[in-house]
Order: structure tokens, then sequence, then C-alpha cells
């Protein structure tokens, strides 16, 4: 007998002994929603406070984007190709090379990734990555900053929304609540561990 | 208290107990804030998890046929292992067929529950555990004292000296120095490793989708550089649909660590999408068994509705004060006492049946769990399969005499009544000359034993027998 089918033996076995089953019950999506993190400001107003405060950066404008790689003195990073029009003539202006291929063999050479998020979530200041929108998984995750394009429309209010809207073939989706971060050494909180030590979202609405 | 846990808790140093004991009262602390600062009644989606749970397991055998199904049409493979030894055996074909010879972990209990690492080494693989605390577990030698703080029980200087002898840098205590020279160490393992093992947090039968929570992003980056993606999953790890995972997602985390989600959720039921440069060409589920079916049928079958947050053991005064390895099992605390003696079937029972002892039955356990298991009532049932099967009691005097009489109600009822002939012995009669001589002038109170029982079956709708 395969393992396979021992198990679903044993599990008919022991299910037989099991006397009156529970249901499977019904509820509403609204029990499991957070109300105090939102209020009537807007998605992205309750997004942005929500993500800042698991230490995300929510963003506004591309000149935000470039004022803040200036200022962690970066000199070279990754960008979705998709987006490169947008960011790098301002950043090569600034001194800073991009390049929208992502090479493995040079993964410690990338200080920035810039690529596009699937969605975001205003209830717990979450973004929303996905294979099929991020150009590459690598250069969304081993560069110290990371930068989420995320197009306003694509933006949920809640948790439970953003499961409801699920592609159905997609076999690969990620939350990033936040930077990476660790609190194993006695507690105490360190951000930046395998992933980004620093999550961007930009808000793009054009 | 168990006897040989209370030795452990003995021999603990204080440093280590207060370390245990201050992160379990810090975290039980923030969990009930944050549970309470976000919803109005928590405890009512601490029920409706608990019956979803229920439910899935109450159907085991649908779901899981589902699961399958759901993972296979997605581009999964998916496995079946009746024991840890046949997972094992699983884990390590997949990998010599694809030419494996590195590969990297992320957290997962079911691995360590198979002890999956000695085996891959043994057979020549490089394994690498990547959770900071995981591998810190790893280059010590060491176990897991906790499902989710793995190295509650070392400070600071200890993991120095461990990063030090291990060619890591030079003497440095600081976590962020610590944190730092992990990142670049584990980043070329990732980097160079052919394949990823994880475990996962939930299956979702109606979409196969295996959700994977880290704060650091080891399961992330465990999967992007590689070929290869082996998850090793409990088969009562499934619930019934996507929306469910809502409902176990916004307690995890809560419960876990009092964070609404864990930094990265990941939810993937399948190899990378063809247009995604980097990621797993090949995803393998290896469904575990290893007593659970077994446990399905039998008294203590809520267990398996258990989501491994640890909550449980931050709260348990005996794990405070004895910490995880007190137990012995790769489970500890309350949620360890049940599941370790019955994981592993009938054979492995005798060898944690003491461990249900290890409780005062304050009941806390049950008041934070996330899915309301009856741990209390539970390790009572096992304290009694324990006596029905004859297990040796543990320990030497006083504790074993003792345990022999409160494990036996009628030697107890002997015990007590036969004591009473004390009321009628002349004290200057005592053998021992100093308690001869501490009798000589002191009126010892009447010896009443037996009367609690006796007020207990007389009092009406009472039994001495419960």
């Amino acid at each position: 007998m395969s393992d396979r089918e021992a198990i679903f033996k044993r599990l008919s076995a022991s299910l037989i002994q099991v006397g009156e089953k529970a249901a499977l019950p019904e509820y509403e999506a609204e029990l499991l929603v957070a109300r105090p993190r939102l209020n009537d400001a807007g998605l992205w107003e309750n997004f942005a406070r929500n993500f800042a405060a698991v230490n995300g950066k929510p963003m506004k404008l591309v000149t935000e984007v470039v004022s803040f790689l200036k200022s962690e003195s970066v000199h070279y990073g990754y960008c979705d190709p998709a987006l490169s029009d947008r960011f790098e003539p301002a950043l090569n202006e600034i001194g800073v090379e991009v390049v929208s291929a992502y090479d493995k063999g040079k993964y410690e050479d990338y200080q920035f990734g810039i690529t596009q998020a699937a969605g975001a979530i205003a209830e717990t200041g979450t973004v929303v990555l996905t294979d099929t929108l991020t150009s590459d998984r690598l250069g969304a995750l081993t560069p110290w900053i990371h930068i989420a394009v995320l197009p306003e429309a694509a933006l949920v209010e809640t948790l439970g929304e953003a499961i409801a809207s699920f592609e159905a073939n997609e076999t690969n989706i990620i939350w990033a609540t936040g930077p990476s971060k660790t609190a194993d050494i006695e507690g105490i909180l360190i951000e930046g561990v395998h992933g980004p030590g620093e999550q961007v979202c930009l808000l793009d609405n054009g | 208290m168990a006897n040989a846990i209370e030795q452990y808790a003995k021999n603990l140093s204080e440093v280590t107990r207060e370390a245990v004991r201050k992160s379990g009262a810090l975290t039980t602390g923030q969990r009930v804030e944050i549970l309470h600062k976000d919803f109005d009644d928590p405890d009512e989606i601490r029920r409706l998890a608990s019956k979803i749970k229920q439910h899935t397991i109450d159907h085991l055998d649908r779901y899981l046929e589902q699961a399958e199904a759901s993972l296979v049409k997605s581009g999964a493979k998916v496995h079946f292992a009746s024991d840890a030894e046949s997972a094992r055996q699983r884990v390590l074909d997949i990998l010599q067929q694809n030419q494996v010879d590195r590969v990297v972990k992320s957290k997962s209990m079911a691995t360590e529950e198979i002890h999956l690492n000695p085996f891959l080494e043994k057979h020549g693989i490089e394994t690498v555990e990547t959770d900071l605390g995981e591998f810190i577990i790893q280059i010590d030698e060491d176990t897991p004292s906790h499902i989710v703080r793995p190295i509650i029980h070392k400070k600071r200087e200890e993991v120095a000296e461990s990063f030090q002898r291990h060619g890591l840098g030079d003497y440095n205590t600081d976590p962020e120095t610590i944190t730092r020279r992990a990142r670049v160490h584990l980043r070329e393992k990732y980097m160079q490793s052919g394949a990823g093992i994880t475990g996962g947090n939930f299956v979702s039968s109606e979409s196969g989708r295996i959700v994977l929570v880290t704060n650091e992003g080891n399961a992330r980056f465990s999967m992007a550089p590689n070929k290869v993606h082996i998850a090793v999953i409990g088969i009562e790890k499934v619930v019934p649909r996507d929306r469910d995972l809502a409902v176990f997602l916004n307690l995890l985390a809560r419960s876990a660590t009092a964070q609404q989600l864990t930094v990265y959720t990941q939810f993937i039921k399948g190899p990378r999408m063809p247009a995604q440069p980097s990621g797993p060409e090949q995803m393998h589920v290896v469904f575990l068994d290893n007593g659970r079916s077994q446990i399905l049928g039998e008294s203590c079958r809520e267990i398996l509705r258990c989501i491994r947050c640890g909550a449980c053991q931050n709260v348990c005064p005996v794990y405070r004060h004895a910490s995880g390895h007190a137990y012995r099992a790769v489970y500890g605390g309350p949620i360890g006492a049940v599941l370790s003696p019955l994981l592993g079937g009938k054979a492995a029972f005798p060898e944690y049946a003491d461990l249900p002892k290890a409780s005062s039955l304050c009941g806390a356990c049950r008041e934070v769990c996330p899915v309301d298991i009856p741990i209390p009532e539970m390790l009572l049932k096992l304290r009694h399969k324990a006596k029905k099967q004859n297990v040796p009691t543990p320990g030497a005097f006083p504790m074993a005499p003792y345990a022999t009489l409160a494990t036996s109600p009628a030697a107890w009822r002997t015990a007590m009544t036969a004591a009473r002939a004390m009321n009628y012995l002349p004290m200057k009669l005592a053998p021992i000359k100093p308690l001869r001589d501490w009798l000589g002038d002191r009126t010892l109170p009447k010896w009443r034993g037996g009367e609690f029982r006796h007020w207990l079956k007389t009092r009406k709708g009472g039994s001495a027998d419960v």
C-alpha cells in the first residue's frame, strides 16, 4: 500500500469514530476587519498611516523617491524595464546607475530595486507583490532598499478584500508589511535581516 | 509538576529562567493589548477559528484530497508520508533526482519533528537553516526551545561566542552586528543552493495556496534563487477556502508576536509564473501524517486545530519556570505536553507520558489559544491514559511513593483511612528522637484524611469517582 492510500485509510477509520461532525460556520467578512485602523481620510491616507506604523515609507512623488535614494548615498540599482522611463533620467542626473536586467552573479551590487506592486492593503499597511507583476523576484528581494510602485486603483481597504481579489492563476503572491525584521536575539528588534531593510511604496496616480 | 521537568527547572540558570519568563510575560500582555485594540470581541474570532478548524479536521479526508487536487492542477507535485522516516526519504529522493547537494531551509516545526537536517547531512547534503534563531541553533548543535522564538533561552554573549567560533567575525555582542553578519553569510548560502525547503502555516483546499509567514524574509529568499521548492506540511494544516485564511491570519501573528501581520505572508500554489525569471521550476509538497490520522480518531483530536503560535507557551507558568527544553521533545509547553506523547503513535507514548503531569491545570493556555483548544482537559485525559497503560511513574523519593498514591484512587483511599491510626498512637513513641522531643510539648491536629472525599460523595450531585 502506498503512503497515500495508508493515510486516507487511517483517516477514514478515525473519522468513523467522530460522532457529531462540526459544521462549517457562516460569518460576515466585517467581523474580521480591524476598524480602528481605518478612518474616513481616504484609502491612501489610511494605507500610508498603517504602512508608516510598521516602518514602511509611503511616498507620493518620484522626486521624493529620488531624494530618498540620494540621502541613502546609493550609486547602483535595479529597475523593472517597464518603469525605467520614469526613474532612470532623474537617477542618472544625480549620478546613480540603473540597470533593467538582474544579474544573479552580482546580487551584492544592487543597492536598491524598483518593481511594480500588484496591490496594497490600507487596513494593514501591506504591499502586495505577485510573480506576474514583479519583473524579477530577486530584484525586489536582495537590495537593501525596495521601491514598490503602486497603481492607485490596485489599493484595497481590507485584508479580506485582498484575499478575495487574488488572481485565480497567480502561483506566487507576497504580502510585505514593512521591512524585513527579527527579534530573535533577546527580543531586540532589528530591521533588514534577509529581505529589504527599507520598504518604500510609491503611489502611482498617473 | 512532573519530576523530570522539576529537576530540569532546578538546574536551569537564573539568567535563562528570567529571559524566558520576561519574554513570555511581555508577549502575553502585548497579545491581549493588540487583540482588544483592533477588535470589539476578539473572542468571537477565536471561537470562529476554532469552529472552522474543527470542521476541517472532522472532514479531513475530503479537504486533504481537495488540497491535493488543487495543487496538482496548478503545477505542484504532491507526496504523502506516513511517518517521519518516509517524509525524510521523500525529501531526499526529490533532492537526489535533481542532483542537489546544498539546500537552504526556512523555519519549520514539521521538519524539526522529522529530524530532517541530520538525515540530509548524513546523505552528503549541506543543509543550512536560514531563520536567524534557527541558524544559531544549528551552529550550536542545540534544539529550539520555543515554537516562535527558538533561541529564547540564549543570551547575546553566547551568540557572539558562537559566531566567533564559526568564523563569522570577531567577538561582538551587538544584535545588529550579529544580524548583519548572518545576512551576508546566509545570502551566499541561498545563492549557492539548489533547493529551498519550507514548512507551511496553512493550506487552502479550495485553491491549493500554501501560506508561509516569516518576519525575516527567509522563506522568500529560500525560494527566489532556487530551482526546487519543497514544502513539508502536516496534513492537519488544511483549511476549506481562501476566505478562511483571513480568520487565521488575523489571529496568528497577534497571538504569536503581537503583530497584526507577520512581515511576509506568502501564498504559493505552484512553480513560478512562466514570465518570471527567478523562482522554483518545481514545487513539491510533502504531506506528513506521523501520527496525526491516529490522533484524529482519539479523545484529544481537537489538538489538531493547533496553528503553532506559541501563545500557550508564553502564558504557561510551568513553561516560564522550566523553559522549553525541560519538555525534552520538539514541542514544549502546554501544546507540547499534549502533542509530544501523541505524535509518533503508541510506541512513543511512554517516553513522554509524564509531560501531561507538568501542569497545574490553571487553564491559562486555553484562554489564550487562538483556536480554543481545551488543553487542560486533554492533559487530564492523557494522565488517565498513562495510568491505564501502567506507564511507570518517574522519579525518586519522596515524589515516587506520593505519585503512586496520587495516581491510584484505591491506594489513596486506603492510605487516607489507615493514617487515622496516628490519632490513637501516643506521640512519645515517635520513632525519631528529634521528632519525639518536638512532639513532647506540642499537640498535632487530628488526621482527617478522606473527609473531603466523604463530603463530596454525600453531597447532592457529587461523586468521589470523578
